[in-house]
């Protein structure tokens, strides 16, 4: 019996030394490092999406007043988006140098595209007589965007925040040329050793972060749009 | 303000544009790399979602593939293809590769939405007129799908160019390669170039395709102007009105 045990242990422990892709023995060995890379992942993750949200609906809301203002802020906004993130991070070496905040920057740079364009789409889409009616009821400026334009705008905005969620925690990656990419660190750290089993797991994660949370947001959406259930 | 007049003296030195390693050389890289993975991105992108918009059949499929291409960091596909066993490993195979995966989700959604949006009315019309099916879809509905098809194709060639650019960090040549030069050796005039010459190749490629969907529609200029710059127009901006 404890020779059966015995066996099955080096079995596990072979994984790591036969350098397989799957190996719960890494898993367990270096929990602390997979968490804590997991915890910097997600925290750039929201710190980004968060920042570019706060940035982005002011933006959104400054640009519905003045239209002409649209054309060059979008303009500017695709062209940041089109720069690859290897090299948007690296031009923001100089200023912010090796660290976190390099990588934010630049996530927040590229969920603004995404975010401004969902929220001016959404603020856009509502009724023009909604809005007409609201006045009516005496409704002013700030209470209407609040109470009236905000919620029916929420679905788009939802789906701009969603799929901004996900590509940061996809970019965030890339974040591992100035040491700061989260999973992105031990994916690069497996590439140099040859470590199979840490490259797919920090791979899988990610993927499974960014599902989450879409999925969480979807949820959180969900929650807010009470109305919007039976319609579906 | 330094690190600027270093920059330009990096740009001024004459043996950074000599030599396999020379900008000129890593410009070709990258370019070809892209050239090549677009090309096959297309291939085998755009007969799919021509063939399955013309069905009407797969939309599921044809939209969220988009959505995984977007879930999924192309850096980790990079390097698990690096770590592959023949024919990837590291290889230019398995750089094209990944460049082909990431080009073909943008292609195949924006296309497929592009021949779903075509007017039920004006397909039921060229129906009526006798059109086959395979008349139907090369005289009617390619051509009303063309500047969605074309945006999907800008959208993958900018794809494309970043990852290529990525790929300098597993193996790959390119200009993303003057930057993890830049990174490894501490040397940030360098890095600094690198940058900035990657993102005006982006850029440049994102204009060249912005000109290429003007001229693939002629008639929807004022259209774009009237959304704003060269971006991705809510889809049914699109496909308002032809014929």
């Amino acid at each position: 019996m404890t020779g059966v045990v015995a066996h099955a242990q080096t079995l596990t422990e072979d994984c790591l030394v036969r350098n397989e892709w799957i190996c719960a023995e890494y898993v367990t060995t270096r929990r602390e490092e997979i968490l804590a890379a997991l915890g910097q992942h997600s925290f750039i993750t929201v710190v980004s999406v968060v920042l570019g949200a706060l940035i982005a609906f002011p933006l959104a809301v400054t640009v519905r007043r003045y239209r002409r203002l649209a054309a060059p802020l979008l303009g500017a906004a695709t062209a940041v988006y089109t720069i690859p993130s290897l090299a948007l991070f690296s031009l923001l070496v100089p200023f912010t140098r090796l660290s976190a905040t390099t990588v934010v920057i630049g996530l927040v740079l590229y969920s603004l595209t995404i975010l401004v364009r969902n929220m001016l789409a959404g603020l856009d889409g509502v009724p023009a007589d909604v809005r007409e009616a609201a006045r009516g009821m005496g409704y002013g400026e700030g209470r209407l965007l609040w109470r009236v334009e905000l919620p029916l705008a929420l679905p788009t905005i939802m789906a701009g925040l969603r799929v901004a969620t996900v590509s940061t925690v996809a970019l965030v990656t890339v974040g591992v040329v100035v040491d700061n990419g989260g999973l992105g660190n031990l994916i690069y750290q497996g590439l140099q050793s040859n470590f199979k089993a840490e490259v797919l797991t920090a791979s899988v994660l990610c993927v499974v972060l960014a599902v989450l949370a879409d999925l969480g947001l979807l949820g959180v959406q969900r929650a807010l749009t009470p109305w919007q259930r039976g319609a579906r | 303000m330094r690190w600027l007049t270093d920059v330009v003296a990096w740009f001024a030195d004459a043996s950074h544009w000599r030599g396999n390693q020379g900008v000129p050389a890593r410009l070709v890289e990258h370019v070809g790399l892209t050239a090549a993975a677009l090309g096959i991105a297309c291939a085998i992108a755009l007969p799919l979602a021509l063939w399955l918009g013309h069905l009407g059949r797969g939309g599921t499929l044809a939209i969220n593939i988009s959505n995984v291409g977007r879930a999924v960091p192309t850096f980790a596909v990079l390097v698990l293809l690096t770590l592959a066993p023949a024919p990837f490993g590291l290889s230019v195979t398995s750089i094209v590769t990944a460049l082909v995966l990431f080009g073909i989700p943008p292609i195949v959604t924006n296309t497929y939405v592009g021949m779903r949006e075509v007017d039920r009315g004006v397909v039921e019309a060229a129906r009526g007129m006798g059109m086959s099916g395979w008349q139907l879809l090369r005289r009617v509905e390619l051509p009303l799908a063309t500047p969605l098809l074309l945006n999907g194709v800008r959208l993958a060639a900018v794809q494309i160019v970043a990852t290529a650019t990525i790929a300098a960090l597993v193996a790959g040549g390119g200009l993303g390669r003057i930057v993890t030069s830049g990174f490894s050796r501490q040397d940030r005039p360098e890095l600094l170039a690198g940058a900035l010459l990657v993102a005006l190749l982006a850029l440049a490629v994102e204009l060249v395709f912005a000109v290429l969907q003007r001229l693939g529609a002629p008639d929807r200029r004022a259209r774009r102007a009237a959304s704003g710059a060269s971006g991705a127009p809510a889809p049914d901006a699109e496909l308002a009105t032809t014929l």
